[in-house]
């Protein structure tokens, strides 16, 4: 893939819930390596945007693309070979309740490449303990808290090693310090797995402490209204939404 | 097949040079540590391990996991494994790994129990179910008690609304399962009645069936699917979402403010649906007698009606009410006493339904036995 060529790109994208159009026209790159945060107001649409990057839910108009090719326009097989790239961190966890935590982990595993059980073990003695949750392989769901549960949720995610990671509210339910370590580890693994992240999120701590490019999805216009690095925008952007929103309504923009 | 991915040189007697190259990413499969380990005992003088990494290598976590367990078997020989010549990330995410992995909890305890500890288990909670459900009942008649005194948190239009669901939107299933009910019981008499020549008897055996037995029984099974199992599933996910809970720190009794509605809606419905399910099924023991089995429609009817008494109505009806009550208090108890988990929610559903439908055939069981001692 050419440096130039962004990760991920969004064409013209509409998104609809239910009958309505919640947000129109939007346009953005995500280029390898970068921390890419979609934020914006509850109920903007940041999590029905996500689920049409992640392949759950049809786009009402317009592309989304990875590497340059077409998501919504390949066959079923087509996007699952693309899907096998994304990492998922759900809002809760979403870790199957059935399963061990070392199960929840090897399940992809087991099923996308063809590792012994031995070496399914061991890449997922790796996966746990990069999260800081090594001893914990037998473990229920149910058995731990709400922040490992987060956790545990990312060592699946990242159990393909994938290119693209994409967090839903990282910090949402989560005491500051959690919240604080689960930020040190996207910016850990983005590091060490060069991976590209997606986050959407209107956690101000998090998007500061992570992100080095971003979008503001605003409610009101329906579409996106700024994009750019947070600090530049909390700098430089004269739109008084923006403003206001990254300040916690402290300040009421320029 | 995996071995020309990895090559050893021995720079120094005490140093072991690694090659690594070619795909080591987990797609592609990654080799075992035995290779090394089979060095380090042909050579016990290896102080050091070194890496060289070729020019197609490419790594994931895949190359990790085998760092790591290369890392577990040089420890106890205390051979060092420099880790300069790694790849950049690799060697991070090493470090993370590594540092991380000091920490050990206790793995949690999951004890297998004996047969006997099982048992007794059991007993214990099949007491407690019980006075659970006499709690239940006690709190369900005191919010009743407070109904009639006019004191009740009752709101008429959720009353309505249930009593719409369970009711009105039953008609439908309880006319199919009915009116079938009635064809089977006339061809099953038909079988026997026409070896004598005698099957305008067919009247009676539906028309007294039915209406005395099996109009209710076959509401009450189908309510408990239909509707059983929706209270219990939605005042199960109404105990999960923790909105019985506010209702109790409200100083509000769920009991009356949601069981109470629920059953009095199906106490009242219950016989009403038993009704209608009576008259569907002798409609349909008619269709086949009058259409199939060449019986003179007006006669039939005739028949119907001298032998089906209004006692056998009374019995019947009798048995719609208490399946009413069966029915509501099942769902409803299960629901309360859902456990918030995602299975919680289903088990409360199934138990309801079984629960139900148990007691609904126990209770048939008694009421006839009573009636045949009262000669009713």
């Amino acid at each position: 893939m050419e440096n130039s060529m962004p990760v991920i790109e969004v064409r013209d994208l509409d998104l609809s819930y239910g009958d309505v159009t919640i947000m129109s026209g939007l346009n953005f790159k995500v280029q390898k390596g970068d921390i890419f945060i979609v934020m914006g107001p509850s109920g903007c649409g940041k999590s029905t945007l996500l689920k049409v990057m992640i392949g759950l839910k049809d786009p009402e108009k317009g592309k989304v693309l990875y590497g340059g090719e077409s998501f919504w326009d390949q066959d079923f097989p087509g996007q699952q070979a693309m899907m096998r790239r994304f990492g998922v961190l759900y809002q809760g966890g979403a870790l199957w309740s059935s399963l061990t935590l070392e199960e929840n982990v090897a399940l992809p595993l087991q099923i996308y490449t063809n590792l012994s059980v031995e070496q399914i073990r061991e890449v997922v003695r790796v996966k746990l303990a990069l999260v800081g949750l090594a001893g914990y392989p037998n473990f229920y769901p149910a058995q731990i808290s709400g922040g490992m549960r987060k956790r545990a949720g990312l060592a699946r995610a990242i159990a393909l090693d994938p290119d693209i990671i994409f967090f839903d509210e990282p910090s949402s339910g989560l005491d500051p310090v959690s919240a604080r370590m689960l930020d040190d580890l996207i910016l850990q693994l983005r590091d060490a797995l060069g991976a590209t992240i997606v986050v959407v999120t209107h956690e101000l701590a998090s998007i500061f402490a992570v992100g080095n490019s971003a979008i503001f999805l605003d409610p009101e216009s329906r579409t996106m209204i700024a994009s750019g690095s947070p600090k530049d925008l909390l700098a430089n952007s004269s739109d008084p939404r923006v403003i206001q929103f990254l300040t916690r309504g402290e300040k009421q923009g320029a | 097949m995996v071995s020309e991915k990895i090559s050893f040189a021995y720079p120094s007697v005490e140093i072991i040079q690694v090659r690594i190259s070619g795909d080591w990413r987990i797609s592609a499969g990654v080799p075992p540590v035995g290779q090394i380990s089979a060095e380090f005992s042909r050579n016990p003088q290896i102080k050091r391990v070194v890496f060289e990494v070729g020019d197609e290598f490419k790594w994931d976590s895949g190359f990790i996991s085998f760092l790591l367990q290369l890392v577990k078997e040089c420890k106890p020989k205390n051979i060092g494994v420099s880790r300069e010549s790694l790849p950049k990330g690799s060697e991070k995410l090493l470090s993370m790994v590594l540092k991380n992995s000091a920490e050990v909890p206790a793995p949690p305890k999951i004890e297998k129990e004996s047969f006997l500890a099982g048992l007794g288990g059991r007993a214990v909670e099949i007491n407690a179910e019980v006075i659970s459900l006499l709690d239940f009942l006690g709190q369900l008649a005191a919010a009743f008690g407070r109904l009639l005194r006019g004191k009740a948190y009752f709101r008429r239009n959720e009353f309505v609304f249930i009593i719409q669901r369970s009711g009105i939107g039953a008609l439908g299933l309880v006319s199919l399962i009915s009116v079938l009910v009635g064809v089977i019981l006339a061809f099953v008499g038909a079988i026997q009645l026409q070896l004598f020549g005698a099957q305008i008897y067919i009247a009676d055996i539906v028309g007294i069936a039915m209406v005395r037995v099996m109009g209710a029984v076959m509401t009450g099974v189908i309510m408990s699917g239909r509707t059983g199992a929706s209270f219990a599933a939605e005042l199960g996910i109404m105990q999960t979402n923790e909105e019985i809970d506010a209702l109790r720190t409200l100083g509000v009794s769920p009991v009356e403010f949601l069981v109470l509605p629920r059953v009095l809606a199906l106490v009242m419905m219950m016989p009403l649906l038993t009704l209608y399910a009576d008259l569907m099924g002798i409609a349909g023991g008619f269709l086949v007698s009058s259409g199939m089995l060449n019986i003179n429609p007006v006669e039939y009817l005739q028949h119907t009606k001298s032998a089906v008494k209004l006692s056998n109505l009374w019995v019947g009806l009798v048995h719609g009410i208490v399946f009413g009550v069966i029915i509501a208090v099942a769902g409803c108890l299960r629901g309360i006493n859902c456990e918030r988990s995602a299975g919680g929610v289903g088990e409360a559903t199934t138990s309801a339904v079984v629960t139900a439908i148990t007691s609904i055939v126990i209770a048939t069981a008694i009421i006839t036995f009573v009636c045949q001692i009262l000669g009713v």
